[in-house]
Parts: C-alpha cells; structure tokens; sequence
C-alpha cells in the first residue's frame, strides 16, 4: 500500500509543519496542548518511517524510495529535490524518528520553561536529520545539514545550563567552519557534471590533487561532527551545557551525521585519496579510541564523561571504515572482511545511538531530582532507586561493550576486521575492552553503589512510569540488537557491498 | 533431542527472568520454587543428556539455534555442540547449580535481596550452561563475558558494602584484562580459520598449523602459539592464573553460596574447560603447551603457601582453589586433558562442598568469619563438621576418595611429560611440593574451626547449633559425590577412552596413554604407602595437627622469627600493590594529564580559543568596532568562503595571473 507515498518526503515534512503547529500553540499556558501535539507528531513520524523498514527490499544494495524532482537552477547548475535511502541510510531515519519520540517523552514534565518551543525544536531537528540521511542531492543534502544547527543551537542556547553560552558559540562555529569547505567541495565538483547529484559525483573521475582537496574539505566538515581526535573539544562542553533531550540528540543522532558523510561522500568519491591518508584516519581514529579512553576516565562530570566516551566509540566506527585499504592490500579479491569492517562501523553508529541516547537519559534521571551532574555529589543511588539502578547498570554494560548487548556487536566486528588489516590496530582498539569497563563502571559504584551518601540521595523517589517507559523500551532495543543483530546486518549488507564496490575503483582519469 | 539442549538452557533464563522481572509479585517463595524449579529440570535433563551421550555412546550433537548476524557470506552462529565433554560439564554445572539454589533457602533465609539473588544465580547458570554448550567461540565469548557479568553482580550483592563494590570492579576489570587476549586469539582464529565454528577450526587446523605471522617486524611468530597464547590468557583471567589471581581472593566478599558455585565449582574452571576443548589447537603449539604448564604449576605452587597465613575461613578455601586450579592448569599443559578435566569435576564437588561447609559453620557462627573466633564446632555442628572433614580429606588427595585419584593423575602425567624443558621439572616438584602445603593449610583450617579450644564469646556459643536441613542436605548430597565419583570415573576418564573425540591429543604428547593401566583399587595400592603425594600428603596432616593442636607456640615462634616472609605472604607477595599502586593510579595520571594538558590546554586553550582570540584581537584593531563575537566570525568566515570558491573554480594561476 504504501508504494505509492512519498515516504520519505512525510518522513522529513511531517514533523517539520508538525513543529510549526506545536510552536503555534503559543505560550506556557497551553503547554500540556503543546505536549501532546508534539507526542502526536513524534508518534504519527516514527509510525510513517516504519515502511521504510518493512518494504525494504534488503537483496538490493541501490537506493529505493526514490524521490526526484526538480528543484532550481543557478545558471547551468541544476538543482534536484532528489531523495532516496539504501541499507546504510534507512537504519538511521528509523533511529531518528524513533529517538524523536522517547526525546518528548523524556521532556514532558520535565521542561517548565517555553515547553511549545521546546518540542517544536526537537521535531524540527527531526526533520532536518531525515532530510539529511535521505538527500541525494549534495545541495539539498548541504541545506539540511546547515539548518540543522539552528534547532540545536536553540536548544542548547535557551534550555540550556549556566555556561551554555561558551558551549553554544563553540559548537556553532567549530561545526559551521568545518561544513563550510564542504560547501566549497560540493560546488567545485558541481561545476565539472553540471548538478549536484551525490551518484553522479560517485562516478566522476578526479585527479589526486583533487581528490586530495576534496577529502581534506570533506574531513573538516565531517571529523568535525563525528567528532574525531582533535577537533573534539565542543563536544565535551555541548553535552554538559545542553538539556538531557539535547544532549541525546547529540550523542544519539548528530554524531552519526559525521560518520554517515564518511561513507556517502569521502570514501566513494574520493577513494583515492581516502586510500592515500587512510593512514591518517586510521592513525586519529586509535587516539580517539585509546586517547579519550583515558580522558574519560578521570572525569568528574557524568555528562562530560559519557560525552568522551562518545568520542572513544565513535573512533570504532572511523576505525571500520578506514581500514578497507590495510585489508585490500592482503587480500585483493576477497572482500568480506572489508565489509565486516564498513558493516561493524554503521552497527556501532545504531548502537551507540541507543547506547549513549540511553545514558544521557540515566544522567538526566538524576540531574532532573538533585541538579547536579558530578558524581561526587552522588553515592548508593541504587538503595533509594533500585529499578532505576538496574536499568542504569545494564546500559552502564552495554556501554562497555558487554556480549549479549548492542554495544558489543559493533567493536566486536570492527576488531575482527581490524585484526585482518594489522594486528596491532585490533590491539590498539581492543584496550577499550578495558578502558571503557573502567570509566563506565568505576562511575556506576560511585554513583550507584555504596551507603547512601547524602541527604540528597535519601530523598530520591525511585522513576516514574514514564521514566521507566523509555528506559526499558531502550533497555528491549539494547538486548535485542545485542542478542539478534542479524536483521540489522540484513538490511545493511548488500548496500555496504555496492559502496565497497565503488570504493575499490580508482576514480583517477587515465 | 535438539529441544532437549534448548530446555536445558532455557529453563534457568526463565526462572532468573521471572525471579528477576516479577520478584514482587511472586514472593521470596515464589522466587526460590520458580528458580528450583528451572535449575531442576535442567539438572534432570542433563543427567538424561548425560546418559545419552555417555553410557548409550550416542553420536555427538553439534547444530546451530539461529543466525547471530551474517556478514557478506560470515555466519556467527548462536548453536550447541554436545559431546561427552560437554555433557559431563552440564551435569556437574547443574547438579551444583542445584544444590546451591537449595542452600541459598538457608544462607540468604533474612536477606532483603533474597529474590534478585535467586534471579541472578539461576541467570549464572544459564550462562554458564551457554558457555559449556557451544558450538564457536563467538558464543564462548558470549557465556564468558556473561557469567563475568553475574560474578560482578554477585560479588556487590551487597553493594553498601564498599569492600563488595571494590571487589567486583577489581574482577570485572581484571577478567576484562583476560578478556582482551581472549577477543584478541578469537580475532586471529577468524582471519586465520575464516569461521568462528569449532567443527571448522578443527577440521581446518593443519592448514594453519604451518603458518607463520609478523606482528613485530623481524620478529615472526607461529601463528597457533598466538591463537593459543591469546585464548590462554582469557583462560587466565577467568582462572585466576598467576598474575591475573588478584581478583579471586577478594570475591569472597559475595555471599557464599556463590563463592561455592561461581568461584570454586564452574565459572572459574571456564578457563581449563576451554583450553581442554581447544586441545586440537593447544595440541599444535609446545611453546603454548609449556607456557599453560608454567603459570600452572607457579599457580598451584605459590597460592598454596599464602593459604597458610589466612585467618578468614572463606579466604583459606579461596586460596585453594586457586592452588588447584593451578593444578588443572599444569595438567593442560602436560596434554593430560582429561586428567585436569577430571580434577575440574572431583574438585567441583568437594570444593563447593567445603565452601558450602564453610558458609554452615558462618551461618551457626552469625557471620563471623574469623577462625581464631571459632575452635571445637564439632560438638555442636555433627552434620557440617563429617561434611566438611570428607571435603578436606577429598581436597589433600586422601586415597579412596575423588581428589586423590584426579591429583594423583596429574602429578604422575607431568611427571612422565615428554616436553623437554626445565619448566616440565620445574612444574613437576612444584605440583609435589604443593600437595604438602595443601594438606598443611587445609587441616590448619579443619583443626582450628572443628577441634581445640572453643575460642568464640559466650553469646554466640549459647547459640551455636547445626544449620537446617536445607543447608545440610547439600552438604551430604556433595560429600557422596566427593568420595565415590573418583573412583567411579577414573579408569574411564584417565585410562579409557571417554571423551572420545573431545580431547584431541597428539601421539608425540599423550603422556597419559603411557602411564600403565591402573583401576580404582590398584591406583590405591600403588601409591600406599610409599608414593611421594601420599607421603607428602599425610606430612602435612600431621605437621598441621603438631602446630596447631599440640604445639601452637611453633607457628607462632616461626611467624616471629620469619617475620619477612610473613609479611611477604600476607601481603600476597605484593601483586595487589602492582594494581592498585601502579597500573590504576598510572591510568587515572595519565588520562589526567591527557585531559589536562592535550583537551585543555593544548587543543582548546592554545589552538581554539586562541585562535577565536587571535579573530578576535585583529578584528577589534581592524574595524574598532564593538561586534558580537558570531558576526565577527560569521563574517570572517564568509571571507575565506568567497576566497576558497574562487581558489577552486579558477585554480590559483588564474587568480594570481587576474591580480598581477
């Protein structure tokens, strides 16, 4: 039935006109009538994207769900409203659409303040995402991809903490230098087809030094949001500032951004080049793994700490993709490693969605009670709130990585593919077998286990139904990709081996 | 059959999930049937799978449940591979699973957490059932990490307790240490192998046997001594080998009922269980073989002497187990499998029997477990007292009774190894010198609690009585075990041929095939009275009674004059320094130093604020105006923009040649 709908356009539109109707809604007073909306929205948003799923057709690695228009032209260049979704795109519209609904769930009672244009901003950035992991058009997808910022520089900059000016301001500029020159390389190479196409650029011939421009242009925009070793410094600061909604858009959504233009910009279209500093982003992607593993180790702000280990698990997925050369060198005609690779990286974006999405809300748990985000101020949260300190703990192992939940099948396949390319990259990667064990857990028995430590923590009241609500329907979603990832790997696959296919073929003109 | 092996996984899993999720609900009672009931037909089932596959000689099972994830034509498998090793690991991990569910009615009867402890017990049971049942060694990993996770949780259990939440921070992260050589072997048996299933691995193990790898340049290395290296030192995490021990003495923090089912009868002897299921792979490496024998027999040796200065109860029977699965280890190490399987089982019985003995006497003596407290309990407690006697009379190798027959077949195999090295000498007097400390710090411990002067306060003596049947019964049903089961299996598991294709050893190695032919009867009689484990056991016995019966001023005098080594071996030969001194604190400087010096001073304090300083100094000299700072960099930005479209346009040459 559902052949015939533009999809992905209500996908990305419904909750953008959604958000202007819950903005309408006006001020406070009206602010359960706002809630309910944006619920309404989120809902009717997620229950659209799930066809996307459904009538995937997972033995195609092609995209589907085409839609194309045209759009404008400037001068000779035309400009399409093109979008479309393969293996590697869909999983993330789902997780959007569906991190979108537990983010208003999370903030119903919680935001006094402006509450309208609270949920107006999340299902406006919810839309934007979409349009991003669906644009086929370098243009459009640059469109999304900007806009996107404004939401989130709101969010942070209104409902945000005491020092979220400094944050805001550092986010903004760190990520809008970097997209820039992506905006540059977009019409550098729009110039030579005459459109802005992402398939078409996939096939255009580029010579190295071109090539070498692109990617550099490419990195900035992308390492930016991943974020990578070194440019990871606003990452720390936008968490900690940003409300716990925010902050699991953040962690859950925005991140993957970066990565996901790894994959449908730098590697297919600048291969070469990509082969040529592999080394580079192999080398920056074990700092972000070892590096901030230790970083993070020593943080005294839950926030701040969850926000490196973000780092240190995006570095796994960059790991993923960049080691295909260090394989292809061993084994030319055998690619299945390659994609474990490619395949292990996009799992671990998904998961971490989950993952890290789930313990921002654990911290916002606590912060919503006592306002406070160091851990010193908490101690044998588990004896006022034992339903909560389960919930807590499993997402605390899942986040280290524990067999049996998402968070391991990602670094699991990721080593294993690292391990082909060179022993001491899974070496390197694998430490985080300890290091993320460590700070994770090492956070849970001071904050969790013990005597109860304060007056504060006496008083706590165990959750709510809605708290436990989205923290169990996360909690369900953390086992189930853990214990039967295979769905997953299924829709992904084929679309990981057209890509690697297209990697593999030197774009340099003879 | 099939449904058979998956009830036998499932059954627990339901039990733990509806303890765990429904505890309210259903009760304390509620929780302890439900759970029973779950390990029960597990324990029933598997003494029908047993039968099956051992006494009917059915044909091995191996098959897969489902697809784990299949990644471009890799499939990881989620399935059972059930063979007689297998099937005699179930029912030892059920049986005692079993008993310790029972025991737990008494131990546990006025915890608060009496349901969550029952969910979690029976979750251990499904993990470890996982673990011994699988068919890869994806799902190995899987039952590893998993029973790993509820020794964690049991070990906090009582998580007010800083002692517990430091001890099992210390396990995790210790075993995790294991773990990343473990994940580390995996990863070189998949690029390898091309397959994580045994079945492959092994049918594929001569085409790698050959193979060679570079990690260090120059440096080449046989690729099986890595895999085997990588998988052992999971094995010595898990194990508690020598120097990944640390966290097993201290685990003793967790209830006891665990002690004796996690951390003495199953979980901790995942690691002999494994390397004996790799024997095709271990079987292709000496350097590998000889490496498992030395930490082995270094375990068994020197975690022997420090059960000597022990005064906690569990802490004495904590270290030996440390002792005896060094023991296990050596004999993996000499090929004997079989035999360091057989000692895992025997030891299984009378060591969850002696924890569990130990857990009475802390019951009737209201937690205290401070042996110099106790003294003369066999008055009192008759049924723990006879138990607890046939577990250290087991435990020291008494002929007759099951220790004697599994550690009298690994000494006697590492002696006869045919490895040639200094290690295989070395591994063999220290296994005998081990069996002398051995019976030394198990009947220090046996006189000081059941014999001599009643050395508790008056109140707890009023008291003391013998625990209820729901302890004792346990008792009893391990101590039969603990007696007969080595004499039962020893011809067929030692001498004979019962794990069939299990245990592969290679002709060159398998120093068990040259021991002569013993039965139960004649393995007595070669060894009475003149064998050097018999000897050196009844020395000990006898040293123990002289000490600490007769003349307890020696010890004392002895700990005076030998002040040192003392201090050295209450001070665990200062391994735990090493961590907690050295290697946490260099962690916790360095990632301070990390954040410190690179994130804040270095990234963010001189390259982006400086730099957004930089901005914004020229900016304010340039125009004098006062600006928000977003414009100015809006604006800045926008600049380079313009500059950077027309760099790449119009290429360089045409803009310099448009400017010149």
């Amino acid at each position: 039935m559902f052949e015939t709908w533009p999809l992905l356009s209500l996908v990305i539109w419904t909750p953008i006109v959604g958000g202007m109707l819950v903005l309408a809604t006006g001020g406070d007073k009206n602010a359960s009538e706002a809630r309910v909306l944006a619920l309404l929205v989120a809902i009717i948003t997620f229950a659209l994207s799930i066809p996307l799923y459904t009538e995937f057709n997972t033995a195609k690695g092609s995209m589907q769900f085409i839609e194309h228009a045209e759009w404008m032209s400037l001068g000779d260049l035309r400009l399409y409203y093109h979008l479309g979704v393969d293996g590697i795109s869909m999983p993330l519209i789902v997780l959007t659409t569906f991190i979108t609904v537990i983010v208003v769930i999370a903030g119903w009672e919680v935001i006094k303040y402006k509450a309208a244009q609270y949920m107006a901003a999340f299902l406006i950035m919810e839309g934007l995402m979409v349009g991003v992991f669906s644009a086929l058009d370098a243009a459009l997808f640059y469109v999304f991809w900007e806009a996107l910022l404004i939401p989130m520089f709101l969010v942070i900059g209104v409902w945000g903490g005491p020092n979220r000016v400094y944050a805001t301001i550092k986010f903004f500029l760190y990520t809008f230098l970097g997209s820039v020159f992506m905006l540059v390389a977009f019409i550098y190479m729009a110039n030579k087809t005459g459109n802005f196409e992402i398939l078409q650029l996939h096939s255009l011939k580029l010579t190295m030094q071109e090539q070498m421009f692109i990617f550099v242009a490419f990195l900035l925009a992308f390492a930016v949001k991943v974020p990578m070793w070194p440019v990871h410094t606003w990452l720390p600061d936008a968490h900690v500032e940003a409300p716990t909604g925010g902050s699991v858009v953040l962690a859950a959504i925005m991140l993957k951004l970066g990565a996901y233009g790894f994959l449908r910009f730098s590697l297919p279209i600048t291969p070469d080049a990509s082969q040529e500093l592999a080394w580079l982003m192999i080398t920056l992607s074990l700092i972000a793994v070892v590096y901030i593993g230790f970083v993070a180790l020593v943080q005294q702000d839950m926030k701040k700490l969850i926000a490196y280990s973000s780092i240190s698990h995006m570095g796994f997925v960059t790991l993923g993709f960049f080691i295909v050369w260090a394989i292809y060198d061993k084994t030319t005609e055998n690619t299945e490693m390659i994609i474990t690779g490619i395949n292990g990286g996009v799992v671990q974006m998904i998961s971490h969605g989950f993952i890290s999405g789930a313990m921002f809300l654990v911290v916002g748990v606590m912060y919503d009670r006592i306002h406070s985000r160091q851990i010193a101020d908490y101690g044998g949260v588990a004896n006022t709130m034992p339903t909560f300190a389960a919930f807590a703990v499993l997402f605390a192992m899942a986040n280290a990585g524990l067999p049996g939940t998402s968070g391991f099948v990602g670094e699991f396949l990721v080593i294993m593919a690292a391990f082909k390319a060179n022993p001491w990259f899974a070496f390197l990667a694998a430490t985080t077998l300890i290091v993320g064990a460590a700070y994770t857990l090492w956070m849970v028995k001071r904050v969790f286990f013990g005597e109860v430590a304060n007056d504060k923590v006496k008083a706590l009241k165990d959750i709510n139904s809605r708290e436990f609500f989205f923290l169990s329907v996360l909690a369900v979603m953390v086992l189930f990709f853990g214990l039967y990832p295979a769905p997953l790997l299924e829709v992904m696959d084929e679309s990981v081996e057209n890509l690697v296919r297209h990697i593999l073929q030197p774009k340099i003109p003879l | 059959m099939p449904s058979v092996y998956l009830w036998i996984v499932l059954a627990p899993l339901i039990g733990s999930i509806i303890a765990g999720l429904f505890g309210k609900v259903i009760g304390r009672s509620g929780a302890h049937w439900v759970t029973i009931i779950g390990v029960g037909i597990s324990c029933l089932l598997s003494l029908v799978v047993f039968k099956h596959h051992v006494m009917d000689g059915g044909a091995v099972y191996n098959d897969s449940v489902y697809i784990w994830l299949e990644t471009e034509g890799i499939k990881f498998h989620i399935g059972f591979l059930v063979d007689n090793l297998t099937a005699m690991m179930m029912v030892v991990v059920t049986f005692v699973s079993l008993m310790v569910h029972i025991y737990t009615i008494g131990y546990m009867h006025d915890d608060p957490g009496y349901q969550r402890f029952f969910s979690y017990i029976s979750l251990f049971t499904f993990s470890m059932l996982m673990l011994v049942m699988s068919n890869n060694f994806l799902q190995l990993f899987f039952g590893w990490e998993a029973v790993g996770l509820v020794s964690y949780l049991l070990i906090g259990f009582w998580f007010k307790k800083s002692t517990a939440t430091f001890a099992n921070l210390k396990a995790f992260l210790i075993n995790r240490v294991g773990d990343f050589g473990f994940i580390l072997g995996i990863a070189a048996v998949l690029m390898y192998f091309g397959s994580l299933d045994y079945k492959t691995v092994f049918e594929n193990v001569d085409k790698v046997s050959g193979l060679q790898m570079e990690v260090i340049e120059g440096v080449s290395w046989s690729v099986m001594t890595f895999i085997c290296i990588g998988l052992f030192i999971g094995a010595m995490g898990k194990s508690a080998q020598v120097p990944l021990h640390v966290w097993l003495p201290d685990s003793m923090e967790g209830p006891t009922p665990i002690s004796a089912l996690i951390h003495a009868a199953t979980m901790v002897t995942a690691g002999i269980f494994m390397v004996a299921r790799m024997s095709p792979l271990y079987e292709l490496s000496e350097s590998a073989l000889l490496f498992v024998m030395f930490i082995g027999a270094t375990t068994a040796l020197f975690m022997g002497f420090l059960g000597l200065v022990q005064n906690d109860i569990k802490r004495v029977v904590a270290y030996s187990t440390l002792s005896q699965l060094g023991y296990m280890t050596a004999a993996l190490g000499a090929s004997a499998y079989a035999a360091g399987i057989f000692h895992l089982m025997t030891h299984a019985f009378f060591k969850a029997l002696l924890f569990l003995g130990a857990g009475s006497v802390i019951i009737a003596m209201h937690h205290e477990q401070d042996m110099r407290k106790m003294g003369g309990l066999r008055k009192y407690m008759p049924i723990t007292w006879i138990t607890s006697l046939i577990g250290s009379l087991a435990l020291i190798g008494t002929p007759f009774f099951a220790g004697f027959y599994s550690k009298d077949s690994i000494i006697l195999a590492v002696g006869n190894s045919d490895l040639n090295s200094w290690v295989q000498s070395y591994a063999y007097y220290a296994l005998l010198a081990g069996v002398f400390f051995t019976a030394l710090y198990s009947f220090r411990m046996y006189f000081m609690v059941f014999h001599g002067k009643e050395r508790m306060d008056e109140h707890t003596r009023s008291h003391l009585h013998e625990t209820p049947w729901v302890v004792t019964v346990p008792l009893i049903a391990l101590a039969i075990p603990s007696i007969f089961i080595g004499a039962y299996f020893v011809e067929d598991m030692v001498f004979g041929d019962f794990f069939k294709s299990a245990i592969y050893v290679a002709p060159a190695h398998d120093v068990l095939a040259s021991l002569p032919k013993d039965d139960w009867l004649s393995m007595v009689t070669h060894a009475v009275p003149f064998s050097m484990p018999f000897i050196l056991a009844l020395a000990g016995v006898v040293v123990a009674w002289f000490f600490w019966m007769k003349r307890p001023d020696i010890p004392a005098m002895l700990e005076e004059k030998f002040k040192w080594l003392h201090t050295l071996l209450v001070e665990k030969y200062y391994a735990d320094h090493l961590y907690i001194k050295l290697i946490a604190p260099f962690g916790r400087w360095l990632g301070d130093k990390l954040w410190r010096w690179g994130d804040v001073k270095i990234i963010d304090g001189a390259i982006v604020n400086g730099s957004a300083k930089t901005v914004g100094f020229v900016a304010s000299k340039v125009r004098n105006i006062q600006t928000g700072f977003l414009y100015t960099y809006a604006f800045t930005m926008i600049v380079g923009l313009v500059v950077l479209i027309a760099v790449f346009v119009y290429g360089w040459d045409k803009i310099i040649s448009t400017l010149g």
